[in-house]
């Protein structure tokens, strides 16, 4: 099989031919949710953990659907990043949870890197659902899923990334992920936030929307981080919609068949107009949908590999 | 240890499996037959089946594939552990009657898996089990409806059905190790 690994952590050391092999998965997992019965026993009898030591809803029940559809037995743990800070009560944690039986682990958590002394530390399967500012690999899969289902490819593609990408972990992982798949990828945004850098993972620096939005097939609208402090980076939010908020008038610049995709939770009115969230050409609904099946076909892949 | 390794052209047995199937259904229930073709040659056996019944009966029937892949009951034992296939069920299964096709029947392992996978789409009216080799060896209650070739076979030996649509010729083969 062209998955053999124990734990996703990051798209950042998966092969373009491992993507790929999760995306084939997710649209055979997408079907499943067409059912009747909306759930097949693959994982009967396994224990899942979320771990979640940063607040989420979506990717916590998200994930907490893709187990449940693979019939596995869900426990969900959530807790203050405040509580949890240092990585030996980390692994104590997760330890707890292995003793009761829990195979694969999904962990948040605010550090970066966090999942990766999991990973280390216990026999478990990791599954990354965001570390600090480094990685969100479930995000960036599912953003690549629904670009390759509406355009039937990603190899070609421009791909424009915009917003607070030096605190973004799922603008990294979508530049790590698109790249590998052969997508040519713009980041554009105010330049403390999107520092030259960035140029290193061979991504196109941008500092005017309208110039990096010509020509684009796909345009990644990143949400204004207002817990991580997005708002110290630039004078004021008024400011960085006017500049960098997208709006019907601007989005006219790409191409004619250009899609809109956010990772939600969208702030209306910040990075895009209301008019654009509700406009065809977004697809942030979609994601969301996507998303039950791309985080099935992740843990039964890392079930499969457990033990390799 | 050497493998002996007899094959012998399928032609006339295909077409005589598909003939027995498409005689027996009863006129009346070809408006709610489906044929569910179990991956992968039972997929392409499932074609032909619909083939045959639009040429002799004039009837369009439905028609599904079906990857047991999730449903396997040896998840623990991962070795030649497939690729998950698509599963595309006609959208409503619910009163209607089902042949499950396959090519080749041996444990029952894996019609027990179809079985239960058709059985989350909805309540079929009647499912029928339909193999072109029966091989013997059944670890559960299952047995065939219809079965064109019957073979007695030892759990050492192996019986594939190679398929013109994927193999390019249609062949049945028959794998027994030596020496055992």
């Amino acid at each position: 099989m062209a998955f053999n690994k124990k734990h996703i952590l990051g798209l950042g050391d998966l092969s373009a031919e491992e993507i790929r092999t999760l995306l084939d998965t997710a649209e055979s997992m997408k079907e499943i949710s067409t059912r009747d019965v909306k759930k097949v026993p693959t994982l009967k009898g396994r224990t899942v953990v979320n771990l979640f030591f940063e607040p989420s809803t979506r990717t916590r029940s998200s994930f907490e659907i893709a187990e449940k559809r693979l019939s596995a037995d869900v426990l969900n743990f959530t807790a203050s990043q405040s509580s949890v800070v240092k990585g030996e009560s980390l692994i104590d944690t997760a330890r707890n949870f292995e003793a009761m039986g829990a195979s694969i682990m999904v962990i948040r958590h605010g550090m970066s890197g966090a999942p990766f002394v999991l990973a280390r530390g216990i026999n478990a399967s990791i599954i990354n659902a965001g570390d600090g500012s480094h990685e969100h690999p479930s995000q960036a899969l599912i953003d690549i899923f629904t670009i390759r289902e509406k355009k039937g490819r990603i190899e070609g593609l421009d791909v424009l990334i915009v917003g607070d990408i030096l605190n973004s972990r799922v603008a990294r992982s979508n530049i790590f992920g698109l790249r590998k798949l052969g997508a040519r990828v713009r980041i554009a945004g105010p330049a403390t936030i999107v520092p030259e850098h960035f140029g290193r993972l061979g991504v196109e620096i941008f500092h005017s929307l309208e110039h990096a939005l010509e020509n684009v097939d796909v345009v990644i609208m990143l949400r204004v981080q207002r817990e991580r402090k997005t708002l110290e980076y630039f004078p004021s939010l008024r400011e960085y919609s006017g500049l960098y908020g997208l709006s019907r008038e601007k989005l006219a610049l790409a191409k004619k068949e250009v899609m809109v995709m956010h990772p939600g939770p969208i702030n209306r009115g910040v990075e895009l107009t209301s008019e654009i969230a509700d406009d065809p050409k977004a697809v942030i609904l979609e994601q969301v949908a996507n998303g039950i099946a791309m985080r099935m076909a992740m843990i039964y892949h890392v079930a499969v590999g457990e033990e390799i | 240890m050497t493998a002996e390794r007899k094959t012998r052209p399928l032609e006339d047995s295909t077409e005589s499996f598909f003939s027995r199937i498409v005689e027996d259904i009863p006129s009346e229930s070809l408006e709610n037959l489906v044929v569910i073709g179990i991956k992968t040659r039972g997929e392409h056996l499932g074609r032909r089946l619909v083939e045959r019944i639009r040429d002799r009966r004039g009837a369009e029937v439905e028609f599904g594939t079906i990857d047991i892949t999730l449903y396997r009951d040896d998840f623990k034992n991962r070795k030649n552990w497939p690729e998950l296939g698509r599963t595309r069920i006609p959208d409503d299964v619910r009163g209607k009657n089902i042949i499950l096709v396959d090519d080749v029947l041996y444990t029952g392992r894996t019609v027990r898996a179809a079985i239960n996978s058709i059985m989350d789409y909805g309540r079929p009216a009647s499912v029928k089990l339909a193999v072109l080799v029966d091989r013997g060896g059944r670890e559960l209650p299952i047995q065939a409806d219809y079965a064109e070739i019957m073979i007695e076979t030892s759990d050492d030996e192996m019986v594939n059905v190679y398929l013109g649509e994927v193999d390019g010729k249609d062949e049945i083969e028959i794998i027994s190790e030596d020496g055992v």
